[in-house]
């Protein structure tokens, strides 16, 4: 394998890393800062019947989560054919 | 058609599915046994995945037990959905990358040493014993309920279920299965939930009719006509309040307390042995990824209706019995009191039934009336006065969940003996088929190992449960973390991360649990965590420990450092040398 190829290889491990952290923050911010730190705060607030904060802790957190996934899937899948190591 | 005769039609069908499966699926190598030759579909690996993952408790127990918590309830919702997303993005694609086929024999291999292997095989098999205990349970207690047997008939006919689909057909036999039991305990969940939902509030999807507005049938089901045109959630709160309760949308537990919980259930989740050998099947990097998100999405469908059932069945359950008389309570009440999942105590001699604060059986107390949290799922559909079959149907889900996660469990034992223990460390030279064998044993004695427990309930159960999420977080979540995103981890860091984690963790648990339970309460837990959430602590002990010993003592083997570059890339790429 070339100099070159590792470095593609170093560059693609780098910004899959980034997109890791950018969905781990959103992972953090709706569940564990939305959903328990400032979750009475938001309470104040209602969308429909639901108090906002406990709307976050009791189902906002878990659908942000199926949405996060389906990002990273999809970016990552973007990724494998951008630097061509996708698998068939 | 009785109740009774609907749940015997439909476990019987869905039994009959699963051993049609076992024998069409059959392994024939130690590659089938252990990761279904790698030949799984993603969203089967989903599907799977989820009915790995629920459990008994999951179906039967957590709504009930969020109607008792109210918000606080969500650390459960929150921790048991969340480690799915560090599983798609920090574990399963690299996972699959390796290949292999046990938890254990990556971390032997990662941190070339047969006794981090022999430390990592200890730590799943005690964590799945841990968890399997309460399956077997499960299967009996859902058949005493719904079928009339003694529970000790129905851990057996569990046992000689799970025994012969997973002896025979081990990871590949297992899967396909666990396909057929999503598909049999989604449909048993959320078809009540669907129906209720629609009877309070005219809204199909329960997620959303929660947080809607009562209709005038439902206002009719709750003999209260001023309920019509409230929020589902505001009468649940105004109940609560005439009772003593709080609020059911408020919290009770401190902050702290629940971010520890959540982190910990969630690292715990993602350290899992039995969730994570399910990204060994897929075929690809890029399956193992969307096999987490279809796994999260078929999860997040039960997680997301389970607080809807909790808060339609609490305002259901309450509105139906406080305050009637006893000679008037609906049937339901009188059919499960025999089960012991509610009783009535009438302590002030009225004759009728008052829910207050407190134990039912307290004299010092107002509280008339005992409410077990399973009740909540298992007489749902009867108090929401549903037809027959869909109450037939809570039975054949229940089993479901419960003998899906036993066998999952139940193949990580049987992989630890044979692939880790025997093949690895006792006997290297064995052939294939004598190393199918011993797995086909393993799991074979597990079963009856995990039947026992099932039979002879042992009392510590409940009280080990945390252990077994405090143990995956403090252990496996992360040794496995470091061993793919820092090459530099070596040997001698694992080794004391892994060991002043699960000692940690180990203590802690065990003072608050069995040496002084009396003390197990928010002012003498450390920094308010209580023994659910101490797993957040022995895994940030376990980083920092692995991080110093690894920066003053030699860097792993160039090989190693290969490896572990070579796990970061799909396809067959040679790995690439590393750059200095």
């Amino acid at each position: 394998m070339s100099v070159h190829a590792t470095k593609e290889l170093e560059a693609y491990w780098k910004e899959n890393l980034v997109i890791i952290a950018v969905h781990l923050a959103i992972w953090f911010f709706v569940s564990f800062f939305c959903g328990i730190m400032i979750v009475d705060q938001l309470d104040a607030y209602t969308i429909g019947g639901f108090p906002v904060g406990f709307w976050f802790a009791n189902q906002g957190s878990m659908v942000t989560f199926v949405i996060l996934i389906t990002t990273y899937v999809t970016m990552m899948n973007r990724l494998d054919k951008k630097y061509d190591v996708h698998e068939g | 058609m009785s109740i009774l005769t609907w749940t015997w039609i439909l476990t019987g069908i869905s039994f009959a599915l699963y051993i049609y499966i076992a024998i069409a699926a059959r392994a024939k190598t130690t590659g089938d046994f252990y990761a279904a030759e790698q030949s799984v579909p993603p969203i089967m690996n989903g599907m799977a995945t989820g009915a790995d993952w629920m459990s008994a408790a999951s179906f039967i127990s957590m709504a009930g037990l969020i109607s008792f918590l109210g918000r606080d309830g969500s650390f459960y919702l929150m921790g048991w959905t969340g480690g799915y997303v560090l599983l798609a993005m920090l574990f399963g694609p690299y996972l699959r990358k390796y290949g292999k086929f046990t938890i254990p024999q990556f971390m032997g291999d990662r941190y070339y040493s047969d006794g981090i292997r022999v430390l990592s095989l200890m730590c799943a098999i005690f964590v799945s014993f841990t968890y399997v205990a309460g399956q077997m349970r499960g299967v009996g207690v859902v058949f005493s309920r719904f079928m009339d047997v003694s529970i000790n008939t129905g851990v057996i006919v569990g046992m000689a279920l799970v025994f012969f689909y997973a002896t025979l057909g081990g990871m590949k036999g297992i899967t396909y299965t666990q396909v057929a039991q999503y598909c049999v305990l989604i449909c048993a969940y959320l078809i009540p939930a669907i129906f209720i939902s629609m009877q309070f509030t005219g809204n199909p999807f329960p997620q959303l009719g929660m947080g809607s507005t009562i209709t005038a049938e439902g206002a009719a089901l709750l003999n209260d006509p001023s309920a019509q045109g409230k929020y589902m959630l505001d009468v649940l709160n105004g109940i609560q309040k005439d009772l003593g309760f709080s609020a059911y949308t408020e919290g009770q537990r401190p902050r702290i307390d629940v971010f520890f919980i959540t982190m910990s259930l969630m690292i715990g989740t993602a350290g899992l042995p039995h969730i994570l050998i399910r990204f060994f099947t897929v075929p690809k990097m890029r399956d193992a990824r969307s096999s987490a998100g279809y796994a999260l999405l078929f999860i997040a469908l039960l997680y997301t209706t389970a607080p809807a059932i909790s808060v339609f069945a609490r305002t259901n359950f309450i509105k139906s019995i406080h305050n009637v008389e006893y000679t008037a309570a609906p049937s339901w009440f009188k059919n499960w009191e025999k089960t012991g999942l509610v009783g009535w105590k009438d302590k002030n001699g009225d004759g009728v039934m008052q829910i207050a604060k407190g134990k039912w059986d307290d004299p010092k107390t107002a509280n008339e009336v005992k409410i077990d949290q399973d009740i909540m799922v298992l007489a749902n559909p009867e108090i929401a006065k549903l037809p027959n079959w869909v109450v037939g149907l809570i039975g054949a889900g229940g089993l479901a969940a419960a003998l899906s996660t036993a066998a999952g469990l139940l193949l990580v034992i049987s992989a630890a003996v044979s692939h880790d223990l025997m093949k690895a460390i006792v006997k290297p030279n064995m052939s294939d088929k004598e190393e199918l064998w011993w797995a086909r044993g393993g799991a074979g004695v597990a079963v009856c190992i995990a039947g026992l427990f099932g039979i002879y309930p042992p009392g510590f159960v409940a009280q080990v449960v945390a252990f077994a999420f405090g143990l995956a977080a403090a252990s496996f979540f992360p040794c496995i973390l470091m061993g793919i995103f820092s090459k530099k981890t070596n040997k001698e860091g694992a080794m004391v991360g892994m060991a002043v984690g699960i000692i940690f963790v180990a203590s802690y648990i065990s003072y608050f649990k069995f040496v002084a339970p009396e003390l197990n309460n928010k002012d003498h837990w450390w920094f308010g965590i209580s023994p659910e959430g101490i797993g957040t602590v022995g895994a940030a002990l376990n980083f920092i420990c692995m991080y110093v010993v690894s920066k003053f003592t030699p860097e792993p083997p160039q090989e190693i450092q290969d490896l572990v570059g070579s796990l970061r890339y799909p396809g067959k790429l040679t790995p690439p040398p590393s750059v200095h």
